[in-house]
């Protein structure tokens, strides 16, 4: 689960983490009061979606950059107003953009020099992994590819915890002395342990900045959280924005369905996470392009068949509807009904390719075969997919 | 002979009281996996029956191993309770702690992994579909089943399967068998980022197994599990190994269905696998239906016999 930069900051706030002073508004009558809250002087206007890129993303309505610099609040307040309620194409958005609902009013800081800090699992290892370079502002792939020397890592003993030779370690590596060297050791020392509490899968913090008067800031800050996780954190769940997630993904979480929505035109639904990736794969691979991925599970119950219709057919770029599903355990029987029910219920007018195999596969093709409706039987996954990608084509 | 498990291996289900795990220790009965103990907490005393069986619940595992001298353990509790449930297995001395469970946080793994550091317990999990030795019997009973794989596709044989993916997996199976190839034994190493075995283990147990005539290797996007183990077949393995990525068309950055299955950078997407498979001799199965006659035509270039 991702979070916004304003939730991560006051999340770094309670856990002592420096971050510029900041505030939020989600009106343009707000913005007065947002920004009385904040010192005269430089003021950075903060477009809050869950994307990367914002700095150089364009406006739908051709405004450029999602983060500006402001000299005086004045002009701040004027930005703002340029940003919120309108959509941010970014890098990472696709091309149709976030609508920026949240405006973040922050101090600009005056930047000695920008540092990278993130943390994460290191799945080599199985234990959590800090990673800090030199290079701060940057993309860090790119920094991996280019100049892997600026990139430090310390891997974490999760038995013991974050070390202070590890820390003194990172510090050094990073060129810090003296005060910086003290405000960034405290810094890391609770970034570690804000990873750690909370259950987080990444915290990045890119740039880490020093000030002319030593003080070490997280400048921005991007964390996601392990979902499996959630249970036990409600204060986190409450952080969760509805309108930053697909609508078709969330219908999808409330059957346990697993869904993410794609560009192409073919929609699948299988059982199982890697059989519903390589249904994707297969469909490319005979030249169609995957809709979604949709895994219904082990145990797919009728209910979750027809939820799962229904969510592929909101999708008005499908074209055609691949079923893959591999009954181990499973009657294919029940499932085969299921299918037909789903169909009935929600009236399909698209090509319908059905392969099934597995448990008491004979009756469950009968049942599609006596059906009267017009889906068309695939015998392996190759035989289904070549088919629904010639009746799309 | 198979690896990690035999039809005579003692199984334990923890978490045997639960819907779940009741079904799918009434599956490993009728296969004739000798599940000889449930552990519940609490239940102890009691029996779970199903036909003329009558298994003995114990309150922990420790008791059950005591009485029952069971070595392997099947654990099926919800994930805010299998992290424990694993240590137990861990602590009881099994051999094998085989973890079916999905949606254990992450944290609690890397917890679990550190303090199994130096035991002599395997973890197989979690998040996995489970291990099959298959039997000589009919639709291969007889065999040792631990998860929730469908025995009944299996075959006895001498082809090693190994995947991240539970219906992957059958499909691997299934196209084997209906090629009337056997197995020796189908490993699911699960699709968390963090499990106790990797590809790579399970290949080397495979390539010292004397059964083994010719291994399938399937993975994921993510993580470089399946880089590590290619590299190591092509120094160290002269078995037939056919190999298939799953998530070429999965886009950067979306966790796909399985924990571990993200793109994370250059280094683990499907192309970056596959290219590595082809740099170390591994035949790489175009599509996933293509994964038997993969291992075919590397059997067939190497000489090997599957059958």
């Amino acid at each position: 689960m991702n979070i916004h930069e304003y939730q991560a900051k006051a999340l770094f706030e309670k856990f002592g983490i420096a971050v510029p002073k900041g505030t939020t508004a989600t009106t343009p009558e707000a913005f007065i009061t947002a920004l009385a809250d904040l010192p005269e002087g430089p003021t950075m206007v903060k477009s809050q979606i869950h994307a990367g890129g914002r700095g150089k993303g364009t406006f739908t309505n051709g405004f450029k950059g999602g983060v500006k610099f402001c000299k005086t609040k004045q002009d701040a307040l004027e930005i703002a107003g340029k940003m919120l309620g309108n959509t941010l194409v970014t890098a990472q958005t696709g091309p149709a953009g976030r609508k920026v609902q949240t405006i973040y009013f922050t101090v600009a800081s005056e930047i000695k020099k920008e540092y990278y800090l993130a943390i994460l699992l290191d799945r080599n290892s199985s234990k959590p992994v800090i990673v800090a370079s030199t290079e701060g502002g940057m993309d860090i792939e790119t920094v991996a590819h280019d100049t892997p020397e600026k990139l430090f890592k310390v891997i974490v003993d999760p038995a013991y915890g974050l070390a202070d030779f590890q820390v003194r370690e990172l510090i050094t590596k990073l060129g810090l002395t003296g005060v910086e060297a003290k405000n960034a050791g405290k810094l890391i020392r609770n970034l570690y342990q804000c990873y750690w509490e909370t259950d987080a899968a990444m915290i990045e913090v890119n740039p880490l900045i020093t000030t002319p008067t030593g003080d070490v800031l997280a400048l921005d800050a991007k964390v996601s959280f392990d979902s499996n996780a959630l249970y036990r954190h409600p204060e986190i769940v409450a952080l969760r924005d509805l309108n930053e997630e697909d609508s078709k993904e969330i219908e999808a979480s409330k059957y346990s369905l697993s869904y993410i929505a794609l560009d192409g035109n073919i929609a699948c639904l299988v059982n199982g996470a890697g059989l519903a990736m390589s249904t994707m794969d297969i469909i490319q691979h005979f030249g169609g392009t995957p809709a979604n991925f949709l895994d219904v599970g082990g145990g797919a119950t009728k209910a979750q068949v027809i939820a799962a219709f229904k969510i592929i057919l909101g999708d008005k770029n499908v074209k055609g509807i691949l079923v893959n599903i591999f009954g181990g355990i499973m009657d294919c029987n029940v499932i085969a009904t299921g299918i037909v029910e789903a169909v009935k219920e929600v009236g399909l007018t698209l090509p319908l390719v059905v392969r099934l195999e597995g448990n008491n596969v004979v009756a469950g093709k009968a049942t599609l075969d006596a059906s009267g409706l017009a889906l068309i039987s695939g015998s392996t996954m190759a035989d289904a997919a070549q088919k629904i990608v010639k009746l799309v084509a | 002979m198979a690896i990690l498990i035999t039809p005579s291996t003692k199984i334990l289900v923890q978490g045997i009281t639960g819907d779940f795990g009741g079904r799918h220790a009434k599956l490993s009965l009728d296969y004739g996996t000798q599940v000889v103990a449930g552990v519940t907490p609490g239940k102890g005393g009691l029996f779970f029956e199903h036909g003329t069986h009558q298994v003995p619940i114990f309150n922990s595992v420790a008791d059950a191993v005591k009485a029952t001298g069971a070595t392997v353990s099947a654990v099926f509790v919800p994930p805010p309770f299998a992290a424990d449930a694993i240590l137990e297995g861990v602590d009881a001395g099994l051999d094998l702690v085989v973890a079916i469970t999905e949606g254990i946080p992450v944290r609690d793994m890397v917890r679990v992994k550190r303090a199994m550091a130096g035991s002599k317990t395997r973890l197989l999990g979690p998040n996995c579909p489970g291990v099959v030795t298959p039997g000589t019997g009919k639709d291969s009973s007889g065999g040792c089943r631990i998860g929730i794989a469908p025995g009944y596709i299996h075959k006895n044989g001498h082809v090693g399967v190994v995947s991240r993916s539970g219906t992957l997996t059958y499909e691997a199976v299934f196209q084997l068998t209906s090629k009337n190839i056997g197995q020796t034994t189908c490993v699911g190493i699960g699709g968390d980022p963090v499990n106790g075995t990797s590809h790579l283990d399970i290949i080397k147990l495979f390539n010292a197994d004397p059964e083994t005539h010719g291994i399938i290797l399937i993975g994921e996007i993510g993580g470089n599990a399946e880089v590590e183990a290619a590299r190591w077949i092509k120094d160290h393995c002269t078995k037939p190994v056919a190999g298939f990525i799953a998530g070429a068309t999965a886009p950067a950055g979306r966790r796909m269905g399985h924990a571990g299955a993200i793109v994370g950078g250059a280094e683990d997407t499907a192309a970056a696998k596959i290219a590595v498979f082809k740099e170390c001799g591994i035949e790489v199965a175009v599509t996933p239906s293509d994964m038997a006659d993969a291992l075919l035509r590397s059997a067939k270039a190497k000489g090997v016999t599957l059958t």
